[in-house]
């Protein structure tokens, strides 16, 4: 048993692809279905899976979420991992002591008139198993509150630098970026500049979307009324995964986008382009788009945030116009910040 | 308002449509067999009409194990649907419903009821009474319970299921976003299933604290009475909340109000406020009475008293208090900022505290025990290690910041069933096997039940470790199809077989089931398990009354000691009349016209809903005019049950 789990360690330390790792574990698992199950070998089984978690993390093909290509996700990559070998120690712990009961004080091995005592509880040890687990959470929220306010706020090292400004807006299942510095705007992809940092401004025509990009940055919900932000930047040029991870109907599965993270230049460049070659977004346009459930990629030479602004500043607390069925509503509300007041509102 | 197409019966779908006949077809059979062996008065007088907390019991977990049925086969259908990238089983507005529909049904009209089931069944037994306070309210809430569940199942063949997940967030659930009456069938059908809650909260709250047998004291209740008593105790703070949150819902839908609509001031953000402050503490209703029944179970099979009562008892209400201050971890990336995040944090990692002192009480109760492995302590046993695993990645969901990663991801999908199906479902499983005997006189067979044990706990464990790696590898929930690039499809077909392996298992438990009522021996003494709490000292099946005598009580386990020292609980006094309550119909009719204003309600009808609502509120004033004082059961009606039982207890 012992050997086949070295075995079973060693062909996952030398595999360089994770799906092989995973048929091998599927394959293993069936054997032991079709053997039959005892204790000791689910305790071994628990053990296998929870080393294959940790291989996994370190596999050349990673898992997106512990791969990170920037500085917020490194953060958050970081605090995840601490917290499995963590969490890994607590089920140690118990499993231990568990495996000790199960294997000791089964009633096979108790003798037919063994009566087990009365014992009433153990002030001390629970005091301990009070006590530790508290000091454990307290250690916990300390990271947390630290890497939250450090995933909240300009990634580290781009303090003084001033963030590029970007507006994420989702309708139906699409997304519009826009570049208000560079007056440029896009639909379901995203390209930015590595080594600066980027905030991106975040709302919905329609229902909650959430704004994630694994290997960059936490995501983040984008609501109709008000906007919510994210800061993030990218260490190496590449193109990311981005999708909304909220479910928001009928084409959600497909609701994807590409950024892709570029040196300065090719970035400036690839403004230049757009700025020459991509059409004016007119208002008649942009109605027409977000009334499009799906469309592909876009490139327009100027932004919808002039005649379309996003919620915040004084259009904070009014709905986007433009929202399907919703366009005289919209029209009839008059702009006012004062009324509209959000209790979950950042600052 | 109702200018909006829809169908009113669903025939364009195949395999909806195959649902439709076979129910159809079953339903017609049921009746013709149910005439057929004129079996309508017996129905009538001892099922639709009882009050008998133990048949309400019954009736429950019957239901709930028909859900059970129902939302594993859209468990199935999901997984089958993501077994592979891009299949085409199923279409996005399909799974979407099936989804919602597999969420809503598998925690309110599968693990509630199962939960309240044993509830009934086994509280009054255990505090020694003969029945809850209010019997009559208690059936009810059984029937507004059947027949919200009864209205929620019928929508996916009349009008369309929700389709905006079960958690519905809002403007998604709104009238403009999800334009069918599956949503209305959402409000209508919780709220009236919600209402018989409530009133089961009431009901089991006041039974406990006032029915007790002379000399029980509170500290010397049973582990599953308190665990019980506290999860009343939030029924009756949380379900009020989600009874406000359904009638705003109904009112935005319905009667065109802005409470949760994007436009004219209306806050999308209030609604999963709302629901979320309702929807956590719903999570420790269906967890704290597993609790209560892994503890009677393992100090049973572990011959022990349960290791630190008192840590025990005050852990369950530290679990309940914190349950309240939690909810908005379920939306950290609504954009609160770190205060509001980092105290959501704190809070809910505080769960963990009082949650590993109940997993250290159990592993020591184990210790110096003498364990013997049956059926429902395989599945207590097998709750701690896995288990575990569910709490500690809820830790770890807990720290907001790493969770800006696991949101809406297939790594909180592994979380939650983790925490539920070791938690929840082994337990009333477990239950239902440990209490068996009890109710029905004899036990499920042993190597069936342990056959279908390590089929659901391996299957477990295939169908849903994988979901974690999915997850941090950037799969989030609630996607119908993925393309094949992403290199999930592996890990999602060894999800699909571990769902296929849970099927088979809880198909062996039903066979188990018919099995055991055709072959299992009878049990002639009531107490199988030579186990310690009270419902053990009466006969088992249990006569109407519980028990001839009430029982005297003067520490924890009396039972057990009583047997021990061969003592009785009785001093010997005689046998003296019992006043029992009468069976009665209303209940019954009562909800029949609840449903009638539900379903009218749902397509917005509005003459019969209020003919159906003014007959409910008929129904009540009957009853407040109507005198029932209950009846007599004679002495010698007493002593001859109990000789017919095999001898006084």
């Amino acid at each position: 048993m012992v050997k086949r789990s070295l075995q079973l360690c060693f062909i996952l330390m030398k595999t360089s692809n994770c799906e092989v790792v995973n048929i091998l574990y599927a394959f293993e698992l069936q054997n032991y279905i079709r053997k039959g199950y005892s204790m000791k070998k689910k305790w071994l089984l628990f053990s296998a899976i929870f080393t294959i978690a940790t291989v996994l993390a370190g596999c050349e093909n990673p898992l997106m979420v512990l791969d990170p290509k920037g500085p917020q996700a490194k953060t958050l990559s970081d605090t995840i991992i601490m917290s499995i070998i963590v969490m890994c120690g607590v089920l140690l712990v118990v499993y231990v002591l568990y495996t000790y009961m199960l294997v000791k004080y089964r009633a096979s091995r108790m003798g037919e008139d063994y009566e087990p005592p009365h014992v009433h509880g153990s002030t001390k040890l629970e005091i301990i198993w009070t006590a530790i687990p508290i000091i454990i959470v307290a250690v916990l929220s300390v990271i947390t509150v630290q890497s939250l306010s450090k995933v909240e706020s300009k990634p580290a090292g781009y303090e003084d630098q001033e963030p590029l400004v970007i507006y994420a807006a989702s309708s139906n299942w699409k997304w519009h970026f826009s570049y208000p510095e560079q007056g440029v705007e896009t639909v379901n992809y995203v390209n930015m500049p590595i080594d600066r940092p980027v905030e991106f401004r975040l709302y919905s025509y329609g229902p909650i979307t959430s704004f994630w990009i694994p290997q960059l940055a936490g995501q983040k919900y984008a609501m109709s009324a008000h906007v919510t932000k994210i800061n993030m930047s990218a260490d190496v040029p590449g193109s990311y995964m981005g999708r909304n991870s909220n479910f928001n109907g009928q084409g959600y599965a497909q609701m994807e986008f590409e950024a892709q993270a570029m040196t300065p230049a090719d970035f400036d460049e690839w403004v230049n382009d757009v700025k020459t070659t991509a059409p004016k977004l007119t208002d008649a346009d942009y109605d027409k788009l977000l009334e499009t459930d799906f469309v592909g990629r876009k490139s327009y030479s100027s932004t919808h945030l002039e005649f379309n602004p996003p919620p915040e500043g004084r259009h904070h607390g009014v709905p986007n116009k433009g929202t399907p069925n919703t366009e005289e509503d919209a029209d009839k509300t008059a702009p006012s910040s004062e009324h509209h007041t959000h209790p979950n509102e950042t600052e | 308002m109702e200018s909006h197409e829809q169908q009113f019966l669903i025939l364009n779908e195949p395999m909806i449509l195959a649902a439709m006949i076979s129910i159809v077809v079953g339903g017609l059979s049921l009746v013709i067999g149910v005439t057929y062996f004129k079996k309508w008065g017996y129905l009538w007088r001892e099922w639709i009409t009882t009050v008998d907390h133990k048949k309400i019991g019954v009736m429950y977990i019957l239901v709930a194990l028909v859900m059970l049925f129902r939302g594993g086969v859209d468990a199935l259908l999901m997984r089958g649907q993501t077994a592979m990238p891009e299949n085409g089983l199923l279409d996005a507005q399909h799974y979407n419903e099936i989804f919602t529909t597999h969420g809503v049904i598998m925690i309110l009209f599968m693990a509630m009821p199962f939960i309240i089931g044993l509830m009934n069944v086994v509280t009054p037994l255990q505090i020694g009474a003969r029945d809850v306070a209010f019997p009559r309210l208690n059936s009810v809430s059984f029937w507004l319970f059947a027949v919200g569940a009864g209205l929620f199942n019928i929508s996916f063949i009349i009008g369309g299921s929700p389709d905006a997940g079960w958690s519905a967030y809002f403007p998604l659930a709104s009238l403009e976003f999800s334009p069918t009456v599956g949503n209305n069938y959402y409000a209508i059908s919780l709220q009236i299933a919600g209402l018989g809650t409530l009133a089961t909260g009431i009901n089991f709250l006041v039974t406990i604290l006032k029915m007790r047998a002379p000399g029980m004291t509170l500290m010397k209740m049973p582990m599953f009475t308190w665990s019980i008593l506290i999860t009343n105790v939030i029924i009756v703070f949380a379900f009020p909340v989600l009874t406000v949150a359904l009638a705003l819902m109904t009112m935005d839908r319905q009667f065109g109000t802005k409470f949760f609509t994007m436009q004219d001031g209306g806050m999308d953000m209030l609604w999963a406020n709302l629901f979320w402050v309702w929807g956590h503490p719903e999570v420790y209703i269906v967890i704290l009475p597993a609790f209560g029944i892994y503890s009677e179970i393992i100090s049973t099979f572990a011959r022990k008293n349960l290791f630190g009562y008192k840590s025990m008892v005050v852990s369950m209400v530290a679990i309940s208090l914190l349950s309240f201050l939690v909810w908005a971890h379920h939306f950290y990336t609504m954009g609160q900022g770190v205060m509001v995040n980092s105290f959501f944090s704190i809070t809910t990692m505080l769960i963990a505290v009082p949650t590993g002192v109940k997993i250290f009480n159990w592993l020591l109760t184990l210790h110096k025990g003498k364990i013997t492995f049956t059926t429902p302590m395989l599945y207590s046993l097998a709750f701690i290690p896995i288990f575990t695993i569910g709490g500690v990645t809820g830790v770890m969901l807990a720290m907001a910041s790493a969770d800006y990663q696991y949101h809406n991801t297939m790594f909180l999908v592994a979380h939650f069933h983790y925490v539920l199906i070791p938690g929840t479902v082994f337990a009333v499983i477990a239950g239902f096997h440990f209490w068996f005997p009890k109710v029905f006189g004899f036990r499920l067979n042993e190597k069936l039940g342990k056959l279908a044990f390590w089929f659901i706990t391996i299957s477990f464990n295939v169908a849903f470790f994988p979901l974690f790696i999915l997850g941090l590898n950037g799969m989030t929930r609630r996607m119908y199809t993925y393309s094949e690039s992403t290199g999930y499809g592996p890990l999602n077909m060894l999800s699909f077989l571990g769902a296929v392996g849970l099927g088979i298992g809880f198909i062996i438990l039903v066979y188990n089931l018919y099995w055991s009522i055709r072959y299992s021996p009878r049990d002639e003494t009531g107490d199988p398990w030579d186990a310690r709490s009270l419902e053990w000292a009466t006969h088992g099946p249990v006569p109407f009354y519980n028990f001839a005598r009430i029982p005297k009580i003067n520490e924890l386990d009396a039972f057990w000691y009583a047997k021990r020292n061969n003592k009785s609980l009785y001093d010997d006094r005689p046998i003296e009349k019992i006043h029992m309550p009468n069976n009665s119909g209303m209940p019954f009719l009562m909800s029949g016209a609840f449903f009638g204003a539900g379903f009218c309600l749902v397509f917005s009808w509005w003459i019969p809903t209020i003919i159906f609502t003014i007959l409910i509120f008929v129904f009540m004033a009957l009853r407040s005019f109507e005198k029932d004082h209950g009846y007599y059961v004679s002495v010698e009606e007493i002593e001859r049950i109990e000789r017919e039982l095999g001898g006084e207890k």
